[in-house]
């Protein structure tokens, strides 16, 4: 069963009747949120519900003293604080997934903090208001510690160390070489290098992270409603509370308010559930932005990359070598995974037949980072795509033709790339194609040298890039040998009731992916019944089913899958009743938009109705040992997974390889450096799309995140490490008036491994974006000869540095 | 700790007689005195606009304003834009079907942004819409399908004032 589902389909796909996958339609969720009767965390506390201010630590490295709750908890309402060490002795820390065992991490900080924002104390109250009067009050003694910041002075020798005992700053580093390196380096004329800074940033979602937990001695069961994106997440919220794991159901009927990747948030759920269990309250704790911007946790890549090319005269790319270190803050917890994932797309795009991956992860005295979208997959993007914008500078070659000329031809497919992933399908070069039409690019050419002929500084970007899809966790395999998980599974139940009527049960929670509608859609094509009449509903986690969390692209092709499992499986009931009651064998029967019927006579059939009655009522109807009901559960592993990593370092990482084009206009004030991006489209393949608005509004929201990761957002550190950007008055993000009117154009190359040909999207555009826009930049400097830009974001001070020196230069 | 007053509040045309503390800002007042948790708190600092509400017809920021400080004032919530039944507003109507919306958090504060657009500008500009949101974050849609809701819910404002009254 399992191999014929994922032997890939051979032959020309063609394009199979479909009743409702890939149509226009509404998206089921929008109608509860436009009334304002989403179901947020906040939303939910009941007037009877403790609330948890924190108190933050303000030094980037202190040994903590005596902590003073006397004049906190004498303010009425406040019940308690609670210290790191009090929370230390009656939980276990928080899980890490490299093999680092010196590396302890507890919600609130014990010994010593390790970053300016570190939580040490919680107040709870019985309001919100009256808790932060309460840490307010808290007086924590604090022995100022040598602190380290800066990554590269982190993974020296002398740097002062934020784990002491664990000896060294550097938590993994790891070699990779793959393919004949010296023979493909022998084959280049020449090398460029580019060494590219990726700034630490974050998705920062609207809604900050928020829990409720509540304790019920009596049934000995912890609720916890959370807004989470979390695979793992009941496991090891009840491993560090020390309790089972079915005395923790976490409900996910809860609408998250965007998370793209962030919304982890053990370490509050391990606090709140604490709580609630000691002090036999529903306890709360609720983020407020400050808490979010540095205590949470939630911070992204940050990285220093050098990647360099090999490649001949005529812009052949042989060779790909890449250094990356990542700053993965105080506590790297699942964050150096990130440095793995992209080693399934380690020559982006591109035929290149060997590659050499040096990742290094260190610890610095900054927040914690956290999975963001895309996992690792947009800075490196970033990385390659301004090494081969460098490689056409220095053989003067037109940048798209380089790529074209490098792209993986569409029957070169499935290809293998040298670090053992094999990319399922793509047709760039149509992509590129359909990319250059929507953007007019000869009219885009002539804008950008009408602008320059007015006095700005206008340049074009491209960036062609890969969006793995189907997360698995083999990445935790590949940076950690001792983890030997190749499982990361997602289920679906698909039930009929004894009316007929049709749920499709999941286990997951929804930050605005619209998985309501994809599930009713991807059920009423499988089962040919209208999505409308389709109901889908969330089981807790206990009445659930396995469930890895919608991270990494993967509920499309994942839990589609699941839903291509159930749906089998029921169809082959319902074949097997209506045969039984026909009489006729069951390979003679056809199921047919909800009726069975005879493959040679279609007016002998069992409507739906039929059928339902004998399956829930009918026992003398039924075939002798038939279970009555229609009840189908499907757990699907991601397909192409089960492979741990090869001795050699090879590894099929993801299942799919979605591609993205983008083409920007830029234009730059000579005055005042401010960039305005004037055109943008993306040329996007995500194989079968299931919702085509859910699918672009995807890639407009990637592509304006990416906009602003490149122009706007940092998280930045003083030099004496004090976080820089607190609130949404210093990290911007992208307004109304910084994000172009986006055109999304897209193309279908399905994929010969998922059960419609989908692929995923919900890091579309996000791919690209940082790698277009600096491009663009540098399109725009180029034209004025100033040196290219390597640091994102690009700020008005870089680029008036870039134009001064460059006048200097040629004064 | 701080005071206490009675305000009288018109909140989506039902005036409310209540008792708030001086410093609960009307975004609190609303959510967890009223229930109204449709108004969302992004920032509470002003910028994100997720806790827009319309004051006297204008948008606000919920989180900046004291609940003291709308008494004797109307306030419009989203839950006040659709009907007694749930039926959807032009512009509720627009952003479905636009699907202008992800996650879903922004959303009220948009729509109510877009509501105040819709019935305060006459024929708004591209400059006109990009200010009327300006000052709303979306962290999900890149604008795009806001946009085209704006589009859609200005042409059904534009089809119902040349339906001729009856």
């Amino acid at each position: 069963m399992t191999l014929q589902q994922e032997r890939p389909r051979t032959g020309p796909l063609s394009e199979p009747e479909r009743h409702y996958l890939s149509k226009p339609d509404r998206v089921r969720e929008d109608r509860r949120f436009v009334t304002g009767k989403g179901r947020y965390v906040a939303d939910l506390i009941r007037p009877d519900t403790l609330h948890v201010a924190l108190v933050a630590s303000p030094h980037p490295h202190a040994r903590i003293g005596a902590i003073d709750t006397s004049a906190a908890l004498q303010v009425p309402g406040v019940v308690a604080v609670l210290t790191g060490d009090e929370l230390a002795a009656e939980t276990e820390p928080l899980r890490q997934y490299l093999d680092v065992p010196e590396v302890q991490w507890w919600p609130l900080a014990v010994g010593s903090t390790r970053y300016a924002g570190e939580w040490v104390a919680a107040v709870v109250a019985d309001s919100r208001a009256v808790a932060e009067d309460g840490a307010e009050l808290v007086v924590v003694d604090y022995e100022p510690l040598p602190f380290v910041i800066d990554p590269e002075v982190a993974a020296g020798k002398d740097s002062p160390l934020v784990h002491p005992t664990h000896g060294t700053n550097v938590m993994a580093d790891r070699h990779f070489a793959w393919g004949d390196v010296a023979g493909n380096r022998a084959l280049a004329d020449r090398t460029t290098t580019v060494r590219t800074r990726w700034n630490r940033n974050s998705t920062v979602p609207l809604e900050t992270f928020g829990v409720i937990a509540a304790w019920d001695p009596h049934r000995e069961l912890l609720d916890v409603w959370a807004s989470i994106q979390m695979p793992q997440f009941p496991e090891q919220v009840a491993g560090s509370l020390r309790i089972p794991t079915n005395q923790v159901r976490v409900h996910f009927d809860v609408d998250v308010g965007g998370s793209y990747g962030v919304k982890r948030g053990i370490k509050h759920a391990v606090l709140a559930g604490f709580l609630a269990r000691r002090l036999g309250r529903t306890v709360a704790l609720i983020e407020d932005r400050s808490e979010n911007m540095h205590g949470g946790d939630f911070h992204g890549p940050d990285r220093i990359f050098e990647v360099e090319l090999a490649y001949t005269d005529k812009g052949d790319i042989t060779h790909i070598r890449i250094d990356v270190l990542d700053d993965e803050g105080a506590y790297p917890g699942r964050s150096p995974l990130q440095l793995a994932k992209p080693i399934g797309a380690i020559v982006g795009p591109y035929r290149i037949t060997s590659a050499e991956y040096h990742a290094k992860a260190v610890v610095t005295n900054k927040t914690g980072q956290v999975a963001v979208r895309g996992f690792g997959q947009s800075p490196t993007n970033y990385a390659i795509e301004a090494a081969v914008d460098a490689v056409a500078r220095d053989l003067g070659m037109d940048r798209i033709e380089l790529r074209r000329r490098n792209f993986i031809k569409r029957d070169e497919f499935p290809f293998r790339i040298p670090s053992g992933t094999e990319y399922d399908s793509g047709d760039y070069e149509t992509v590129l194609e359909k990319g250059i039409a929507a953007a007019d690019l000869a009219a885009l050419i002539a804008e950008r040298d009408e602008l320059r002929g007015k006095g700005y500084l206008a340049g074009i970007g491209v960036a062609s890039c890969l969006e793995p899809g189907g997360g698995n966790a083999i990445f935790e395999n590949i940076m950690n040998p001792k983890n030997d998980k190749t499982t990361f599974p997602e289920a679906c139940r698909i039930r009929v009731d004894g009316e007929g009527a049709v749920t499709a049960v999941i286990s997951i929670s929804s930050a605005g992916q619209a998985h309501e509608t994809m599930v009713a859609t991807l059920v009423g094509e499988e089962l040919g019944i209208s999505p409308d009449r389709i109901a889908v509903v969330r089981a807790d986690s206990l009445s659930g089913f396995p469930s890895q969390s919608p991270v990494g692209s993967r509920m499309t092709i994942v839990l589609g899958q699941a839903i291509h499992g159930a749906a089998g499986e029921l169809k082959n009931k319902l074949r097997i009743i209506g045969a039984h009651q026909l009489g006729l064998p069951v390979d003679e029967v056809d199921y047919r938009d909800g009726a069975v019927v005879s493959g040679s006579n279609p007016d002998v059939r069992l409507s739906w109705g039929e059928l339902v009655a004998i399956a829930h009522r009918k026992q003398h109807l039924m075939p002798p040992g038939m279970q009555p009901g229609l009840e189908m559960v499907h757990v699907a592993h991601t397909p192409r997974s089960g492979t741990l990593t090869s001795p050699e370092g090879t590894v099929q990482l993801y299942p799919t390889y979605s591609f993205e084009l983008h083409l920007v206009l830029a234009a730059v004030d000579p005055g005042t450096a401010k960039v305005e991006l004037k055109r943008y489209v993306v040329a996007h393949d995500c194989g079968t799309v299931i919702n085509p608005d859910v699918v672009r509004g995807m890639v407009y929201g990637g592509t304006a995140h990416g906009i602003g990761v490149a122009l706007y957002e940092q998280f930045a550190f003083s030099p004496e490490g004090q976080p820089l950007t607190s609130s949404f008055m210093d990290y911007l993000l992208p307004s109304s008036h910084e994000v172009p009117r986006i055109v999304d154009v897209e193309h279908c190359t399905p994929s010969p491994y998922t059960s419609h040909g989908q692929k995923g999207a919900g890091e579309a555009g996000y791919m690209g974006a940082p790698a277009a826009v600096a491009s663009a930049v540098n399109d725009a400097l180029n034209g004025v000869g100033a040196a290219p830009l390597h640091s994102l974001p690009i700020k008005p001070s870089d680029i008036w540095s870039a134009l001064r020196a460059a006048e200097q230069e040629s004064s | 700790m701080s005071s206490t007053h009675v305000i009288d509040v018109d909140v989506n045309g039902e005036v409310r007689r209540c008792e708030t503390t001086g410093r609960t800002s009307l975004a609190d007042f609303l959510r967890d005195a009223l229930g109204l948790t449709g108004t969302h708190l992004g920032c509470e600092q002003g910028v994100c606009g997720a806790c827009t509400v319309l004051l006297d017809g204008q948008p606000v920021r919920s989180c900046l304003m004291l609940a003291a400080q709308a008494d004797g004032r109307s306030v419009t919530t989203v839950e006040g834009l659709s009907g007694v039944d749930g039926e959807l507003n032009p512009v509720q109507e627009a952003f479905c079907g636009s699907h202008a919306l992800q996650c879903g958090f922004c959303t009220p504060g948009m729509v109510l942004a877009v509501q105040a657009l819709v019935e305060n500008v006459p024929e708004p500009t591209d400059h006109d819409i990009d200010e009327a949101i300006g000052g709303n974050i979306c962290r999900c849609t890149g604008y795009v399908q806001i946009r085209e809701a704006i589009a859609k819910a200005l042409e059904a404002r534009s089809t119902i004032e040349t339906v001729p009254a009856r």
